[in-house]
C-alpha cells in the first residue's frame, strides 16, 4: 500500500488510498447499481483538487516539473464552474480581452476562485500581450464558432 | 525528341505523383538548418534569475513565445551546463548504452530550439532511431486509430470504432465533417470503442472551445489538438497563445481529461509565417512550448503537413528528428504517420520504420481503421486496407507495433455488439433512430457508401440539443444498462471513474484491460512514465513483449499449417510404375530418365499438380518421336537434381539423361559434364507443362543423336518461387526422406507411345 504514508502511483490500485470523488463519494460507491437507483450526478464524476495534487507530486518525483504545475494549476480550476471555465480561456485567446480586463480576470480568479498560479499566468498574459499587442483590437473579433449557427 | 521507354515508364510511377522542390529558405522550405536559423546561445540574468538571452535575441526583443519558453521551458539549474555541453557529446549520449535516459533528459531540460537543433546535426536516422527507443518515455508501445467517415453515420462510426477497439488501438480519434455533429461522433466513437475493448481512450477532434465542451460532457476521455505553432503569426492565425493554450490545458485536467499539443514541421510555412527558419527549429520552438504548458506529451511528426517536409531533402529525417526532440524533453510522443504522405508504398512504408523499429508511444497518430475515402483526417497513410499488411509487419520483425489480427467472425460479432449498442442509446436518447436495416449495414459493410442515407438535418439538430442539453455520460450508461448493454456501460462507467482518479493525466498513459474480472466492473491498468518506465540502455532491457502477446501477433488468421501443404502431391503409388532390379550401363542409343526417390511412390504429382505417370509419358513420347527409346531409373541416393541427372548420364548409352524430381524440376544432363553444369535446366517446376515435358524428351533424344539443338523455350515467372516455396521445401524434403543407400534401380513403366 502507501510508502512513508503517502499515496503510491497508480493511484486507482493503491488499496491504501480511497479515492473520492469531487461530491465526496467515494471511488467503490460509483457503480451501475448506483446509476440504476438514480443515485448518481455529474459532481460525482469529476475529479478532486486533493487528488490533483497527489498526481502533479508523482509527475514531480517522475521529473516532469511543468506537467506537475498543469495539475496544480488544474487543482484550482476544479473550482470554476463549466461554462465560466468556457469563457475564461475565450477571454485568453489573442485579441479577446483588454489589458484591464484580463488583469480583472487574474484577480477574479485569485479571490473567488482562490486561484493564486492561474492567477499569475493570467498576469503573465496580460503583460505579454500588451507588449506584443494581442490585447483587444477593434473591430472586436468574430463571435465564438459555437455561436455562429 | 524521341522519348526514353524507360523513362516513360519511371515517369508513370506512383513516386512521380510527387511534388519534390529546392529548399527555398525564405519561403520556410527547408527542414533542418536555415541559413536564417539562429545560433545557439542563453544569458540568464542570475539576479532577476531571468533569461536575458535566447539564441541570440535579447529579452527586450522577445516575441510572445520566446518569453513563455525563456519563463516556463527551460530549466535555469541546468542551463548554463546543457549550453556549454558541446551538441556532439549530447548526440553520442542519445546512443550510448550506457548514459541512462534520465541522465540526457536532465540536459535537454536546459536547452534552448537552436540547441537541440544543433543536437540533431550529428545524427543520422539509424543514431536517432536508437535514441527514439531510448528516450521515449513509456516503455510499452502502443498505437492511435482514426475512425470517421464521410456520411458521419454514427452506427458506421460505432461499428468501426468497436472493430479498431478489438484490433488492440490503445486510443481511437474522431473528427468532424460538418462541426455540429461532434458530439454525435463522440459518442459513437466512445460506444464502440468501450463496447470493442474497455478502456480505450476517445477523442473528437473539433475547435480548442468545443473539444473542452464535448469533454466537460463526459464524451471523450482524452485531447488531442491543441495545437501549438512555432512562431508567434502562425501561432495568433491558430487563434490562441502559448498561456491560453496552458489554460486549457490545466481545464481539461481540472475535468480529469487527459491532453496532448499537436505540432509538426512545416505548419508554420504553410501558413505563411515560417520567418525564413528552419522546420525543426520552428519545431523544437513548438515543443518546448508543448513543456512549459505542462502538456503531458505532443503529437508530431509533421501530422497534416507531411506532405511539406516530404517535398524537400532530408524532411522524413527532420520529422524523425522532431519525434526524437519530444521524446528527449520527456513529452510523450504520438509520431504521425497519419496524414496522406505518399503515393508510393514503398515510401510510405519505409518513412514508418523510423518509428515503427524504435517504437513510440504512438507509433500512429491515426492509423486510419477506415478506408482512406472515409478518412475526413486528410488521411489514411495506412487503412483499413493494410491492416493485413501491417500486422505482416510485426510478424516478420517481431515488433510489438500496437495491433492484433482479429479473425472475421470476431470483427463482424463486435461490429453487430458495437451498433446494437448505439442503436440502443439513440433510441434511449430521443434521437433520429437507427434502423435494422443501417444495424446490418454498419456490421457488415466496409465504408459508407454501403450505409443507407439518414435525415442530416434531423440528426443535427439531435446533435444541436444534445450538446445544449443536460444529458452526458451518465445518461448514456444508464440507458446502456437498462437495455441490456451491460458491458459497455461497465467500460464508459469505468473512464469516468477514471477521471476522477486522474492516473491517466500522467506523461503517456493508457490502459490496458485487467482479464478475468467481473463483468460489471472493468477495471483497468493504466501505463504511463511514472510506472511504466522506458529502462531501455541496450540489448537484452527495455520493452519486452511477452510470449502471449508474441503468440498473438503470430495468429494472423490468413497462416496456415505447413503440414496439409503437400497432401495434394500424394495419392496412391503410381501403379503402371514397377521397380525391377539394379540398373545397368546401356551401349544402346538411348536417353535415360533418372527419376528422384521419391517419385511415383512417396510423391505422385509435381507441384503444379501434373501426375507423375503423365510426365513419364510425355518425356517418353517425346523421345520416341526422334526415333530413340528411353529407359526409366530410379536414383536413391540423392534427391538432388544434378546428382540424380548426373547419375543418370552414367548409365545412359548416349551418356544423355534426363534428371527428374518428384516435384517435377527437370534437367537435361551429359556424361563428361561437371556435375552442376548441364545441357538444359528447366528450375521453375511450376510452370512446366505435358507439352514442355514433352519437349524436353525430344530435345534429349536430338542430344542423344548429336544433333544440333534448339533449346526449349520456358516462361519465367518470377513470382511463382514466391508464391510455392513453402511447397518446393516440403515436397524436397519429403523427397529426401525416401534418400536410401542403395544403387540406382531399373523401373518398368508400363505404358508404350502412341508414336
Amino acid at each position: 500500500m502507501t510508502k512513508n504514508n503517502q499515496p503510491t502511483y497508480p493511484l486507482g490500485e493503491d488499496a491504501g488510498t480511497e479515492v473520492m470523488a469531487a461530491s465526496g463519494r467515494k471511488i467503490k460507491d460509483i457503480t451501475l447499481e448506483a446509476i440504476a437507483r438514480g443515485e448518481l450526478n455529474g459532481a460525482d464524476l469529476l475529479i478532486k483538487p486533493d487528488t490533483l495534487l497527489m498526481q502533479a507530486r508523482f509527475a514531480r518525483e517522475g521529473g516532469f516539473t511543468q506537467l506537475a504545475e498543469n495539475l496544480e494549476r488544474a487543482a484550482e480550476l476544479t473550482a470554476v464552474p463549466n461554462d465560466e471555465l468556457l469563457r475564461m480561456y475565450e477571454t485568453l485567446r489573442p485579441g479577446r480581452a483588454t489589458h484591464a480586463e484580463m488583469i480583472a480576470l487574474a484577480e477574479r480568479l485569485e479571490l473567488q476562485f482562490h486561484a493564486p498560479l492561474n492567477a499569475a499566468l493570467v498576469r503573465e498574459a496580460a503583460m505579454v500581450y500588451l507588449a506584443r499587442n494581442l490585447v483587444k483590437r477593434s473591430p472586436p473579433p468574430a463571435p465564438m464558432a459555437d455561436d455562429t449557427y | 525528341m524521341t522519348g526514353s521507354k524507360r523513362f516513360a515508364i519511371l515517369a508513370e510511377r506512383d513516386i512521380n505523383k510527387e511534388t519534390f522542390v529546392e529548399p527555398w529558405p525564405e519561403a520556410g522550405l527547408i527542414v533542418t538548418d536555415s541559413p536564417f536559423d539562429p545560433q545557439p546561445s542563453l544569458r540568464i540574468d542570475s539576479a532577476q534569475h531571468q533569461i536575458v538571452e535566447l539564441d541570440g535575441k535579447q529579452r527586450a526583443d522577445f516575441d510572445a513565445l520566446d518569453f513563455f519558453i525563456a519563463d516556463h521551458a527551460i530549466d535555469l539549474n541546468v542551463a548554463e551546463e546543457a549550453m556549454a555541453s558541446p551538441s556532439r557529446n549530447l548526440a553520442r549520449m542519445l546512443v550510448d548504452i550506457n548514459v541512462p535516459a534520465s541522465r540526457i533528459r536532465r540536459l535537454v531540460a536546459g536547452c534552448t530550439p537552436a540547441k537541440l537543433c544543433d543536437v540533431i546535426r550529428y545524427m543520422n536516422v539509424l543514431e536517432m532511431m536508437i535514441g527514439l527507443a531510448k528516450m521515449r518515455v513509456r516503455r510499452t508501445p502502443a498505437n492511435q486509430a482514426h475512425v470517421t467517415n464521410k456520411r458521419e453515420h454514427p452506427a458506421l462510426l460505432a461499428a468501426d470504432a468497436a472493430e479498431a477497439a478489438l484490433r488492440g488501438f490503445a486510443e481511437i480519434e474522431t473528427t468532424v465533417g460538418v462541426a455540429r455533429f461532434a458530439p454525435l461522433n463522440a459518442l459513437a466513437i466512445q460506444i464502440g470503442s468501450q463496447t470493442g475493448r474497455g478502456g480505450v481512450l476517445t477523442q473528437c477532434s473539433v475547435e480548442e472551445s468545443l473539444g473542452l465542451r464535448i469533454a466537460l460532457k463526459g464524451l471523450t476521455s482524452y485531447a488531442e489538438t491543441l495545437s501549438v505553432y512555432g512562431t508567434e503569426g502562425t501561432f495568433v492565425d491558430g487563434d490562441d497563445t502559448p498561456w491560453s493554450k496552458a489554460f486549457l490545458s490545466a481545464a481539461y485536467a481540472s475535468r480529469g481529461v487527459k491532453i496532448r499539443f499537436t505540432s509538426g514541421t512545416g505548419s508554420e510555412a504553410l501558413m505563411g509565417h515560417a520567418e525564413g527558419r528552419s522546420m525543426l527549429y520552428l519545431e523544437a520552438r513548438c515543443l518546448l512550448i508543448t513543456r512549459g504548458a505542462g502538456s503531458q506529451g505532443v503529437q508530431n511528426g509533421s501530422i497534416s503537413c507531411i506532405a511539406l517536409p516530404e517535398s524537400l531533402p532530408g524532411g522524413v529525417r527532420a520529422v524523425l528528428a522532431e519525434n526524437l526532440l519530444a521524446s528527449m524533453l520527456g513529452l510523450e510522443v504520438a509520431s504521425g504517420n497519419d496524414a496522406l504522405a505518399s503515393h508510393s508504398a514503398i515510401r510510405k512504408s519505409a518513412k514508418l520504420m523510423l518509428q515503427f523499429i524504435p517504437g513510440t508511444d504512438f507509433i500512429f497518430s491515426g492509423y486510419s481503421a477506415v478506408p482512406k475515402r472515409d478518412n475526413l483526417f486528410g488521411g489514411g497513410n495506412f487503412d483499413a486496407e493494410d491492416f493485413d499488411d501491417y500486422n505482416v509487419l510485426q510478424r516478420d520483425m517481431q515488433i510489438d507495433g500496437g495491433v492484433r489480427p482479429i479473425t472475421e467472425e470476431q470483427a463482424i460479432g463486435i461490429r453487430r455488439q458495437g451498433v446494437l449498442a448505439i442503436q440502443a442509446v439513440y433510441a434511449a436518447l430521443g434521437f433520429p433512430p437507427i434502423t435494422d436495416e443501417e444495424v446490418e449495414a454498419a456490421v457488415l459493410g466496409h465504408s459508407s457508401d454501403d450505409m443507407p442515407a439518414r435525415d442530416v438535418v434531423a440528426d443535427l439538430s439531435a446533435a444541436d440539443r444534445f450538446l445544449a442539453g443536460s444529458q452526458s455520460m451518465l445518461d448514456i450508461v444508464g440507458a446502456l444498462q437498462q437495455r441490456g448493454f451491460t458491458q459497455t456501460a461497465a467500460a464508459i462507467l469505468e473512464m469516468g471513474r477514471q477521471r476522477v482518479i486522474g492516473d491517466y493525466l500522467q506523461p503517456a498513459a493508457i490502459f490496458m484491460p485487467i482479464p478475468h474480472l467481473e463483468l460489471t466492473q472493468p477495471r483497468y491498468h493504466v501505463l504511463s512514465a511514472i510506472n511504466d518506465v522506458n529502462d531501455y540502455a541496450g540489448p537484452g532491457t527495455g520493452y519486452h513483449m511477452s510470449e502471449e502477446r508474441w503468440k498473438e501477433m503470430q495468429r494472423l488468421p490468413q497462416v496456415k499449417s505447413p503440414r496439409e501443404f503437400i497432401k495434394d502431391q500424394v495419392s496412391g503409388r503410381c501403379e503402371r510404375l514397377v521397380e525391377l532390379g539394379a540398373a545397368k550401363e546401356s551401349r544402346h542409343s538411348e536417353v535415360i530418365v533418372a527419376v528422384g526417390p521419391g517419385f511415383g511412390t512417396a510423391l505422385t504429382r509435381t507441384i503444379n499438380g501434373v501426375d507423375h505417370e503423365k510426365v513419364l509419358e510425355a518425356i517418353l513420347t517425346g523421345v520416341a518421336r526422334e526415333g530413340l527409346t528411353a529407359r526409366i531409373v530410379k536414383v536413391y541416393q540423392s534427391s538432388d537434381l544434378a546428382y540424380i541427372g548426373y547419375t543418370g548420364t552414367a548409365l545412359s548409352g548416349s551418356g544423355i539423361a534426363i534428371g527428374l524430381q518428384s516435384r517435377g524440376t527437370t534437367v537435361i544432363h551429359k556424361r563428361g559434364l561437371a556435375r552442376l553444369n548441364n545441357l538444359e535446366l528447366f528450375p521453375q517446376s511450376p510452370s512446366l507443362t505435358l507439352e514442355i515435358y514433352e519437349a524436353i524428351g525430344r530435345n534429349a533424344a536430338r542430344y542423344a543423336k548429336g544433333e544440333a539443338v534448339r533449346p526449349v523455350p520456358v516462361q519465367v515467372d518470377n513470382w511463382a518461387r514466391l508464391r510455392l516455396i513453402v511447397k518446393t521445401a516440403l515436397l524436397h524434403r519429403r523427397e529426401t526422406e525416401e534418400v536410401r543407400d542403395k544403387p540406382p534401380m531399373e523401373m518398368f513403366f508400363d505404358w508404350e507411345p502412341d508414336v
